[in-house]
C-alpha cells in the first residue's frame, strides 16, 4: 500500500515540470502561435529562480523570478513572430538555443551553490494520515499549483468568454480581426503566459525537484512538453495523462537503475524519449484526431493590414 | 435598432466618402472615390475584379486604412481605426469568404461578435427571435462546419443583425447561394431597408443589381466611372460602364459529340477529412466534342469528384474512372495526364501555379511532355518559347515568360493557366470553376476558349457554381448535391429554375428551398 502511494507521489513529482510547461504551451498554441522555445524558457526560468533564491533566500521569490524570466524570453519571441511576423519554427528553435546558452552563462557562478528550496508540505496531523496524507497534504506545493492550473485552464478555455476568444483567434485570426478583436494583443497575452508557465516549470526543477543548478538541467523536458501538447491533442486533461505517463517512464528508469537492472544506464535514460516518439507515431496514425482539434492557424503569422 | 452617434444629423446621409485613396506597391486600388448612401437605401457598388470594390469596403469597415480621403457617418466626420470602431458606429459587414469559426457552434460564433455579458439562454432566444423575424431560420447549437454555405451566410447575417447595424455591407453575397436562397436574401434585405438600414451591396452580377438596388456606383480600375439608377439601365449598359466596352458573347453552335472519352462509373468514395463530402455512386460520361457542366453549390462533392477524375486522389476500383476504355482509377495525376488529360484546378495560387516561380517554370510543371525536358535536363529555350506561345495565344498581360506568377492579376494568371493546359493538345479537359474570381472580360474569353476546344473534338468537363456560365457553354448539365450527381440534362432543354431546385437538393433543408 505504502509503496503504491509512494509511487504515485514520485510520479506526480516527476510529471509536474512537464505538466506546467505543457499547459503553458497549450494555451500559446490554442491562440495559434507555435513556440518551440520551451526548453530555453524552462532553463532560463530555472537559473533565474535559483539565483533569486540564493540572493533573497526566499524560494517563492525565486519562483516569481522564474516566471518573469520565462515570460521575458517569451516576450522576445513575441516581438519576433507577432510584431515582425518572423517564421515561428525558426524563431522558436533559436529561442531554445539562446535559452540554453543564456542559462549556462548566467549560472556559471552558481553551479556549486546550495539553496534551501521548496520543501514538500508537512502539516502536523494531516501529512501523516495513511494514504490521503502523503497524497493530499504531503507533496510539494508546486505540484498542487500545477494541478490547480490544469483545472483553471480547462475551465477558462471551455467555460469562459475569454477562453472562447483564445480558441477563436487560434482557429481564424482573420475572422477574429474582422469582428473587432485585437488578435496581436490576445496572442501576446497567450505567449507571455506560456513563457511564465515554462519559467515556473524550470523553477520547480531548480528549487523543488532537485534544489541545485547545473547546466542543461532540464534534460529535454521542454521538448517532451511540446510533444505532450500534440499527444494531448490540445486538451488540458490529456496533458495530465501524458505528463503522468512520461513522469512514470522517467521514474521507472531511475528505479531500474537503482534496482541494479543489468542494462546500460544510457539505454534506460533513453526511455522517456523513446516513449515520446512511439506515442507521437501512434497518435499521428489517425490524422483525423489531429485535424479536428489542432488550432487551424497554428504557426501561421497574422498581421492586420492597417 | 438605429441608435445614432452623438451629434448626428438625422437628415444627413448615412455614409459619405470623399476622395478616398489607397495605394498598394504596384497598384492604386482606390483613386479619389466619392460615394454617398442615404438612410434606408440599397446602394450597389459595381465593378470587375480588381476594380477596388473590396478595398473600398474594407476601408469603410476599418480593416484597411486609406492613404487619403474623408469618411462621415450621419454627417459626423469619423476616423475608423479598426473593425471594432466600425461596429461601434453601427457598421456591419458580411464577408464574401465568411468570417466564421468552423469548429464552433452558431451560438459561440455569435457570442464572440457580441462580446461578454450575454447569458447563453438570452442569446439563444435572441438568435431565434431575429432569425424568425427576418425569415432566416437557425439552430444555435449546430456546428458551423456541418452547415451548407447558404446556412453559413445566414449565420453571418444574423450575427450582423443582432448588433443593430445602421449600415450593412454585403460583399458578393449571392456567389455562394442557390437561386431560391437568393430570393430569400433579397426579401430580407428589402425588409431591412424598409426599417431604415442602409445597405451597400457589392456584386458583379448585373441582373441582381437591377432587381435589388435603387442606386449604383460603378468602379473601374480604382475610380468611379459612373453613378446611376440600375433599374433604368440595361445589363449591356451597366456592363459597358463596368468594363469600358461591350461584352462579347461566346459563339456556341450545337455540339456534334463523338465517342465517350471520359467515363465515371458508379464511383463511391468516403470523405477524406472531417469537413469533406462522400461521393455516392456517381456516374458520368463525357464524349469527344461536348461540354458537360456540373452545377451545384460549392461543398457538395464537386471538389472530391474532380480530385478522383484527375488523379489527385486515386480510387480503389480502377475502372470506376476510365479514359477511352483504359481504367485509370488507380493511376496518379501524371499518368492520367500522359493519357491526354488536362486539368485547371480550382485554386490558381498554390495548386495551379506556384506564386514565386516564373510563368515559364509554371508552364514546365504540367507541360513537360511538350519537349521541354530532355534526358532529365530542362530545355530552357523550349520552356520559355512554350510560355511565350501561351501568353500570345491568350493575350495574357504579363511582362513575359520570366514574370513571376504572383505578379499577374487573377484574371491574367487564370488565362495563362487555362492556356497552358489547352496548348498541350489534350483529349480530356477538366476545369474546376474556370472563371472564379476572374473579371467579366477574361471570363468571357475563357468561356469562348472552352467552346473552341470542344469544337476541336475535346471532351470538356466544367464544374462551376455560376449557373449562367454553365448554361452559356454546356451541352449537358448535371447537378451535384450532397455527394450525388443527377442524370445529365441537355442544356437547351432545361431551365435555371429546374437546375436550381436540384442544387438545393437533399442536403439543404426544406426551409432554404422554400
Amino acid at each position: 500500500m505504502d509503496t503504491a502511494v509512494q509511487l504515485v507521489v514520485l510520479t506526480l513529482a516527476a510529471a509536474t515540470p512537464l505538466l506546467l510547461a505543457a499547459l503553458g504551451e497549450l494555451v500559446t498554441e490554442r491562440s495559434g502561435v507555435l513556440n518551440l522555445g520551451v526548453e530555453g524558457m524552462m532553463l532560463t526560468g530555472a537559473v533565474c529562480a535559483f539565483i533569486a533564491c540564493v540572493k533573497t533566500g526566499s524560494p517563492w521569490l525565486g519562483v516569481a523570478a522564474g516566471a518573469v524570466a520565462g515570460a521575458g524570453l517569451a516576450a522576445i519571441f513575441g516581438v519576433l513572430v507577432l510584431t515582425l511576423t518572423a517564421n515561428q519554427v525558426a524563431s522558436g528553435l533559436a529561442l531554445s538555443l539562446f535559452g540554453v546558452g543564456l542559462s549556462a552563462f548566467a549560472g556559471l557562478d552558481y553551479v556549486s551553490a546550495v539553496v534551501d528550496g521548496i520543501r514538500p508540505l508537512a502539516i502536523p496531523g494531516l501529512t501523516t494520515l495513511p494514504v490521503v496524507g502523503p497524497l493530499l497534504f504531503g507533496q510539494n506545493p508546486l505540484v498542487y499549483v500545477a494541478l490547480v492550473l490544469l483545472v483553471a485552464i480547462q475551465w477558462m478555455l471551455h467555460r469562459t468568454h475569454a477562453g472562447l476568444v483564445v480558441r477563436a483567434v487560434g482557429e481564424s485570426p482573420e475572422s477574429a480581426d474582422a469582428i473587432g478583436y485585437n488578435v496581436l494583443a490576445i496572442r501576446y497575452g497567450c505567449v507571455l503566459f506560456g513563457g511564465a508557465c515554462a519559467g515556473v516549470a524550470g523553477a520547480y526543477l531548480s528549487l523543488a525537484y532537485t534544489p541545485m543548478w547545473s547546466e542543461n538541467m532540464t534534460a529535454g523536458r521542454g521538448w517532451i512538453a511540446l510533444a505532450l501538447v500534440v499527444f494531448a491533442t490540445w486538451k488540458p486533461w490529456r496533458v495530465l495523462a501524458g505528463a503522468v505517463l512520461f513522469g512514470g517512464v522517467t521514474l521507472a528508469q531511475f528505479q531500474a537503475q537503482a534496482a541494479g537492472v543489468d542494462v546500460e544506464p544510457q539505454l534506460l535514460a533513453m526511455l522517456p524519449y523513446v516513449a515520446t516518439i512511439v506515442v507521437l507515431a501512434i497518435i499521428s496514425r489517425n490524422p483525423m484526431l489531429i485535424l479536428r482539434n489542432a488550432p487551424a492557424s497554428l504557426g501561421r503569422p497574422f498581421r492586420p493590414d492597417r | 435598432m438605429k441608435r445614432a452617434a452623438a451629434g448626428a444629423d438625422p437628415a444627413a446621409p448615412r455614409l459619405v466618402l470623399t476622395g478616398i485613396t489607397k495605394h498598394y506597391p504596384a497598384v492604386v486600388a482606390n483613386d479619389g472615390i466619392d460615394l454617398s448612401v442615404a438612410p434606408g437605401e440599397i446602394h450597389a457598388v459595381l465593378g470587375e475584379n480588381g476594380a477596388g470594390k473590396s478595398t473600398l469596403m474594407k476601408i469603410i469597415y476599418g480593416m484597411v486604412r486609406p492613404d487619403a480621403g474623408r469618411i462621415a457617418v450621419d454627417g459626423v466626420p469619423v476616423t475608423i481605426a479598426g473593425p471594432a470602431a466600425a461596429r461601434a458606429l453601427g457598421i456591419g459587414m458580411v464577408f464574401q469568404h465568411f468570417s466564421l469559426f468552423e469548429t464552433l457552434t452558431v451560438a459561440d460564433n455569435i457570442a464572440l461578435a457580441l462580446r461578454a455579458g450575454v447569458s447563453r439562454r438570452a442569446l439563444g432566444r435572441r438568435i431565434r427571435d431575429v432569425s424568425r423575424q427576418y425569415g432566416l431560420p437557425l439552430d444555435p447549437a449546430r456546428y458551423v462546419h456541418t452547415m451548407t454555405v447558404g446556412e453559413r451566410q445566414r449565420v453571418e447575417i444574423v450575427r450582423c443583425l443582432l448588433q443593430d447595424p445602421r449600415l450593412l455591407i454585403m460583399d458578393e453575397p449571392t456567389s455562394v447561394l442557390a437561386p431560391p436562397a437568393v430570393a430569400q436574401l433579397f426579401a430580407t434585405l428589402r425588409t431591412l431597408a424598409a426599417e431604415g438600414v442602409s445597405i451597400l451591396y457589392i456584386s458583379h452580377k448585373l441582373d441582381e443589381i437591377r432587381a435589388l438596388c435603387e442606386r449604383a456606383t460603378v468602379l473601374r480600375a480604382g475610380r468611379v466611372t459612373g453613378e446611376c439608377d440600375p433599374r433604368r439601365e440595361t445589363v449591356a449598359s451597366l456592363a459597358r460602364m463596368m468594363i469600358g466596352r461591350d461584352l462579347p458573347h461566346p459563339r456556341h453552335a450545337a455540339a456534334t459529340p463523338g465517342a465517350t472519352v471520359l467515363a465515371v462509373d458508379r464511383l463511391t468514395l468516403a470523405a477524406q477529412d472531417p469537413f469533406g463530402v462522400a461521393l455516392d455512386s456517381v456516374s458520368l460520361a463525357v464524349r469527344a466534342g461536348e461540354i458537360v457542366g456540373i452545377a451545384g453549390i460549392s461543398g457538395n462533392g464537386q471538389r472530391e469528384l474532380v480530385a478522383a477524375i484527375t488523379g489527385e486522389r486515386t480510387v480503389p476500383r480502377a475502372d470506376a474512372v476510365r479514359i477511352d476504355t483504359t481504367p485509370v482509377g488507380r493511376l496518379d495525376a501524371d499518368a492520367r495526364r500522359a493519357l491526354g488529360m488536362a486539368y485547371v484546378p480550382e485554386e490558381r495560387i498554390g495548386r495551379a501555379a506556384i506564386p514565386v516561380m516564373s510563368l515559364a517554370e509554371n508552364a514546365l510543371l504540367t507541360a513537360h511532355r511538350q519537349g521541354l525536358v530532355a534526358r532529365g535536363f530542362i530545355r530552357r529555350p523550349a520552356m520559355r518559347a512554350f510560355a511565350q506561345r501561351v501568353i500570345a495565344a491568350f493575350g495574357v498581360r504579363a511582362a513575359g515568360p520570366d514574370a513571376v506568377a504572383e505578379s499577374l492579376s487573377g484574371g491574367n494568371l487564370q488565362k495563362f493557366i487555362v492556356g497552358r493546359e489547352m496548348q498541350q493538345a489534350p483529349r480530356v479537359f477538366v476545369a474546376a470553376h474556370p472563371t472564379w474570381g476572374v473579371d467579366v472580360g477574361a471570363a468571357a474569353q475563357i468561356r469562348q476558349a472552352l467552346v473552341d476546344l470542344r469544337d476541336r473534338g475535346v471532351a470538356v468537363l466544367v464544374t462551376s457554381d455560376e449557373l449562367d456560365e454553365l448554361f452559356e457553354i454546356s451541352d449537358c448539365i448535371a447537378v451535384m448535391a450532397g455527394g450525388r450527381l443527377s442524370p445529365p440534362m441537355p442544356a437547351r432543354e432545361t431551365s435555371a429554375e429546374a437546375v436550381g431546385l436540384l442544387m438545393a437538393g437533399p442536403r439543404t433543408d426544406a426551409r432554404e428551398a422554400a
